[in-house]
């Protein structure tokens, strides 16, 4: 513990202000309603890109959550936020495309199983 | 789902006389011994009248350093239960030859491999490591005690929760009998219908939870509360391999988190993300398992590294060589180490573009691990080395480190591990690195730094014993076992056919008897220095001439480490201030502000254990009740404002007072 309780508010912690809440409400809610929308009124032609425009939608979620509420910027924390945050993406990536290759790859090599899912009825 | 389970009571779950394995002699002698064993703990511990201070002292306790101890006991504790279970193995496959089918059954066998990998990774490797970090990273940083130190006590006991609920599926149902990584489908529910695997996942579970949060804590400690002056670059090597290795753990555990979860479900609700059928793909849950596994395997090496860069440049006398590279080459390991997942299972079926990209990372990734080996040795050249017993561990390391280093690299060629996979060779080859890396750095750390936690040196006499019979020990156990592995022998056989590999497992056999002689004198080594703790009194705090900040304060430290925040010039800030000349301030002592010790921590993982066990048997009523329970003693926690209190200045002056006193007494 340190001796000077009095330093937890200082070096650039994140308050943020109503105006940033609300914009980050509004914001979340468009990017909610809209693929709602895409799914249930179906303006798009093919499914494929259907799908595709609602990961768009929830990637662009994440990044504003990520500036709205939880306040991220370079500067915050004296840079380590941010580090964090790019270590994290990194992994994060590392994960998602060597799993998808991986399992690709042992998908097309395997011995072709019961229960296929795309046979089910 | 085919498979309907045993009758469930709704008062007792699957839980009846029937879960106890009374027709299993040797498990009913264990327990008879370990409830004799027990009770006799129990009644001297009553005698002394210890109950108190252990519990106000010691177990409601948010000091790092008494936490970084109790996790060291529990390392130990689970050590030799997981070290009971190596031997069970070595003699069971001594002697299943020429029609004998040894003294364990199948089902017995199985649990005790299961149960051996399991402990030994998550019940000893990890709170040894995490003990270690959690006592010597707060020192060497300057600070007082953690960041957060009541989630500190909270960690421990999550995980001694899990080690819990680990050794009552020894008496009460049994252990999983699928390997230490519980694959499906043999872990599914279709093939493992009883508690087995829901003690292993409830186990892990509730452990993760601690070592996740332990993870977090010493990340923002690290990064957070450093001394004045303590730039990234003049942090110790090891908090800097602390550092990586609490990283590493943040940012892995999650996904052992995940995908057990998915297993569970697969088990208690019937999905179908790891079955043979309904789309379910097994191969999955070994992709994901690894890729929080590879990670595992270097939180357990790193902070140990990091031992090891302590000690050789302490007993050598001279600054650490390439402290710059060190830390790169921990960091590029750090990273690394998610690239490499892959080669736990070349032999599923990737193919050759696949295979070829994890193969060449594996061998890339020995590459800053080699760095760090000349480093040392670079470091010890032309230095005056002292051969003390943490010395003396650290050579047999580099020594032994080496072969299971090249013996990783050659598994590390896919068309090779088509030939070795799953075979004993792999077995040497990875006991060949924790023993010989994890284990040795354990017992040079223990050498190291027990003057610092405890005011004396160990024993010199036992504690050479055991080095040699360790040593020795090791080369014995598990020399044998490469060359059965490139004769094509098998992990976890319960019976062999072939007499001709009888004297291998024969010689084995004896390598693990002389490393429990090894263990054995350790516990020597540790009664004796307690006995002879007068002989062998440090009044300095710096006994062996040390480098690091640890040393500059008292051994043992004050319950506030440093009455007054180092502030640091250089790397190697103790050997700084020592050769500066620097006094130790003798008055100007100010309040000192501390974090209280709580129950809190102790309530909610006994609450976790109970609902762990619930779970496990289906007592759903029970399970509902225990989870309310923690949420309830969590969110009334929250209301104790009563956290802090300050030791007065007159305290602090009298505590470093008697410290002038002791130093003076010295000189």
């Amino acid at each position: 513990m340190s001796a000077h309780e009095d330093h937890s508010l200082e070096e650039g912690h994140m308050e943020g202000s109503l105006r940033d809440y609300v914009i980050g409400f509004v914001l979340s809610v468009i990017l909610t309603a809209v693929p709602f929308w895409l799914v249930m009124a179906r303006p798009l032609a093919s499914d494929g890109l259907t799908a595709l425009a609602i990961v768009g939608f929830a990637a662009v979620q994440i990044v504003v959550h990520m500036i709205f509420f939880l306040h991220m910027n370079g500067k915050s924390e004296g840079g380590w936020t941010m580090m964090a945050l790019i270590f994290t993406v990194i992994i994060v990536a590392i994960m998602l495309t060597g799993s998808l290759w991986v399992m690709y790859h042992l998908n097309h090599n395997m011995m072709p199983m019961p229960h296929d899912m795309s046979q089910m009825p | 789902m085919s498979y309907e389970p045993v009758s469930i009571s709704p008062l007792l779950g699957r839980l009846s006389l029937d879960s106890l394995p009374l027709h299993e002699p040797i498990i009913v002698a264990t327990f008879a011994a370990v409830a004799i064993g027990g009770i006799g703990l129990l009644a001297f511990v009553t005698r002394l009248g210890l109950w108190g201070t252990l519990w106000r002292d010691w177990f409601t306790s948010v000091d790092h350093k008494k936490i970084g101890i109790m996790y060291m006991v529990l390392g130990l504790v689970m050590f030799l239960r997981g070290f009971a279970d190596a031997i069970m193995m070595r003699i069971q496959q001594a002697i299943a030859f020429n029609g004998s089918e040894g003294y364990l059954n199948a089902h017995h066998y199985d649990q005790i491999f299961t149960a051996h990998g399991v402990i030994m990774i998550f019940f000893v490797a990890m709170p040894f490591v995490t003990g270690l970090m959690n006592y010597i990273v707060p020192l060497q940083i300057g600070a007082r005690d953690v960041s957060f130190p009541f989630l500190n006590n909270f960690s421990f006991w999550m995980t001694t929760a899990g080690a819990v609920l680990v050794m009552m599926s020894l008496f009460v149902g049994e252990f999983a009998q699928t390997g230490w990584l519980a694959y499906p489908p043999l872990s599914g529910i279709a093939y493992s219908p009883a508690t087995g695997v829901d003690y292993y996942i409830w186990a892990l579970q509730i452990a993760g939870v601690g070592t996740t949060l332990s993870g977090i804590n010493l990340v923002a400690t690290i990064l957070k509360m450093r001394a004045p002056g303590m730039g990234l670059m003049k942090m110790p090597v090891f908090t800097w391999t602390s550092l990586c290795t609490n990283v590493l753990i943040v940012a892995s555990f999650p996904v052992l988190t995940a995908v057990l979860t998915l297993l569970s479900l697969d088990r208690y609700v019937g999905t179908n993300f790891f079955t043979n059928d309904f789309g379910g793909s097994p191969m999955m849950y070994v992709n994901l398992i690894w890729i929080w596994g590879h990670p595992e395997v270097y939180i357990l090496i790193l902070p140990l590294f990091g031992v090891f860069s302590e000690v050789t440049s302490t007993f050598s006398g001279k600054r650490l060589f390439g402290y710059t590279s060190m830390v790169y080459a921990t960091i590029v390991i750090t990273i690394l180490s998610y690239l490499v997942w892959l080669h736990h299972f070349f032999t599923m079926g990737s193919g050759a573009s696949v295979n070829s990209f994890f193969g060449i990372t594996t061998m890339v990734i020995s590459i800053p691990t080699g760095a760090k080996l000349f480093n040392w040795l670079f470091t010890m050249y032309r230095g005056r080395v002292r051969f003390e017993l943490p010395m003396m561990w650290t050579v047999a390391f580099m020594l032994t480190f080496v072969v299971g280093g090249m013996t990783g690299v050659l598994l590390a060629v896919p068309p090779a591990d088509f030939v070795l996979h799953n075979s004993l060779f792999l077995i040497a080859h990875f006991h060949n690195v924790i023993i010989g890396g994890v284990l040795f750095g354990l017992f040079a750390a223990i050498n190291y730094w027990w003057p610092k936690a405890f005011g004396y040196k160990l024993d010199v006499f036992w504690g050479k014993v055991s080095f040699w019979c360790w040593v020795v020990g090791f080369w014995l156990a598990f020399m044998p076992l490469y060359v059965l592995g490139l004769m094509g022998v098998t992990r976890r056989m319960r019976v062999f056919d072939d007499p001709s590999l009888q004297i291998w497992f024969v010689i084995a056999g004896i390598g693990a008897a002389v490393i429990a002689i090894g263990i054995a004198a350790m516990l020597i080594q540790f009664a004796v220095s307690i006995r002879k703790r007068d002989q062998l009194r440090d009044t300095t705090g710096d006994p062996w001439g040390g480098r690091t900040l640890e040393w500059s304060t008292s051994s043992p430290p004050p319950d506030y480490n440093f009455a007054f925040p180092p502030v640091i010039h250089q790397l190697d800030a103790w050997y700084d201030m020592k050769t500066r000349g620097a006094q130790r301030p003798v008055e100007g002592f100010r309040p000192i502000h501390m974090p209280r010790n709580t129950g809190t921590g102790v309530i909610l993982s006994a609450l976790a254990t109970v609902m762990g066990f619930a779970l496990i048997w289906y007592i759903w009523w029970l399970a509902a009740l225990s989870f309310a329970g923690l949420i309830a003693v969590a969110i009334g926690h929250t209301f104790n404002y009563e956290r802090d209190f300050h030791i007065p200045a007159e305290e602090v002056a009298t505590t470093e007072a008697a410290r002038t006193r002791a130093l003076a007494a010295e000189a």
